[in-house]
């Protein structure tokens, strides 16, 4: 798998290490309730087809959304997450 | 008191050479990381290059003065070598390293090729240039990786590691220099 660092370019995939779905980067409000902090806190798709998800980049310390596809396994997209919109 | 001996991290493992590849641990007198603060990467360049002569380095690149060295070491990180410091306070997080990093230079015909089995980017010429350094995996371990020349390379990886990046170099280039 070969995911591409914003800062370092193309890498090996066993460079990363995976964190989960790019869900953890919109934080509901503290008085969202508990509907919405249920599903930020434990209810995930499991999409056939596109999904974002959390990637570390060990060797740069770069915190990386990665786009994906789960059927095709095509990596289309990476953002830092510092510039992901929230 | 005890009379304390300064060891560098591989001591007495280099020099050695290994067909035409040779090793050879690179000694510095101090090393800091800077990590500017958000907003400040302008002001401290500035102060850098009046300090040191050189910039803050962008990503995957390496600068250098008559004094000092910069490698980048990662999102918003540099390694700065040798050279006055100036003071930073308020603009970056500087933390001292000088002990912290094994800095093994090797040389010689076939460096590409001993690296080639122990780093998983491409490291020749014609996309790793001169001043090009990268954040990667040598072997198991995270580390760095710098082109000094046309048949060298710096590679950095923590003290802790100094061993096992001599054991890992050493059976690359003898396995090669084998073939």
């Amino acid at each position: 798998m070969r995911i591409t660092c914003p800062h370092c370019g193309e890498r090996d995939g066993r460079e990363f290490t995976y964190r989960g779905h790019a869900l953890a980067l919109r934080r509901p409000a503290p008085d969202a309730g508990e509907a919405a902090w249920d599903d930020y806190l434990h209810n995930r798709e499991n999409p056939a087809g596109d999904t974002s998800d959390l990637w570390y980049h060990g060797p740069c310390g770069a915190w990386i959304k990665v786009d994906r596809n789960t059927l095709t396994h095509t990596v289309s997209g990476s953002t830092l997450a510092a510039k992901v919109a929230r | 008191m005890a009379r304390l001996l300064s060891q560098t991290p591989c001591g007495d493992q280099l020099p050695r050479t290994i067909g035409q590849v040779a090793l050879t641990e690179v000694t510095i007198t101090r090393m800091v990381s800077v990590a500017p603060f958000q907003g400040q990467q302008k002001q401290v360049s500035d102060a850098m290059k009046s300090a040191l002569g050189l910039r803050f380095p962008g990503a995957n690149r390496v600068t250098a003065s008559e004094s000092a060295r910069a490698i980048w070491a990662g999102a918003g990180i540099a390694l700065v070598m040798d050279g006055k410091m100036p003071d930073l306070a308020g603009q970056a997080a500087v933390t001292d390293q000088s002990d912290a990093w094994t800095i093994v230079a090797i040389n010689g015909a076939g460096t590409e090729d001993v690296l080639a089995r122990l780093v998983p980017i491409d490291l020749r010429r014609s996309t790793f240039k001169t001043g090009h350094t990268a954040r990667t995996l040598i072997g198991h371990m995270t580390g760095s990786v710098s082109r000094t020349g046309a048949q060298g390379f710096e590679i950095m990886v923590m003290r802790s590691m100094a061993k096992t990046l001599v054991h890992d170099l050493t059976r690359a280039a003898t396995l090669l220099a084998g073939r």
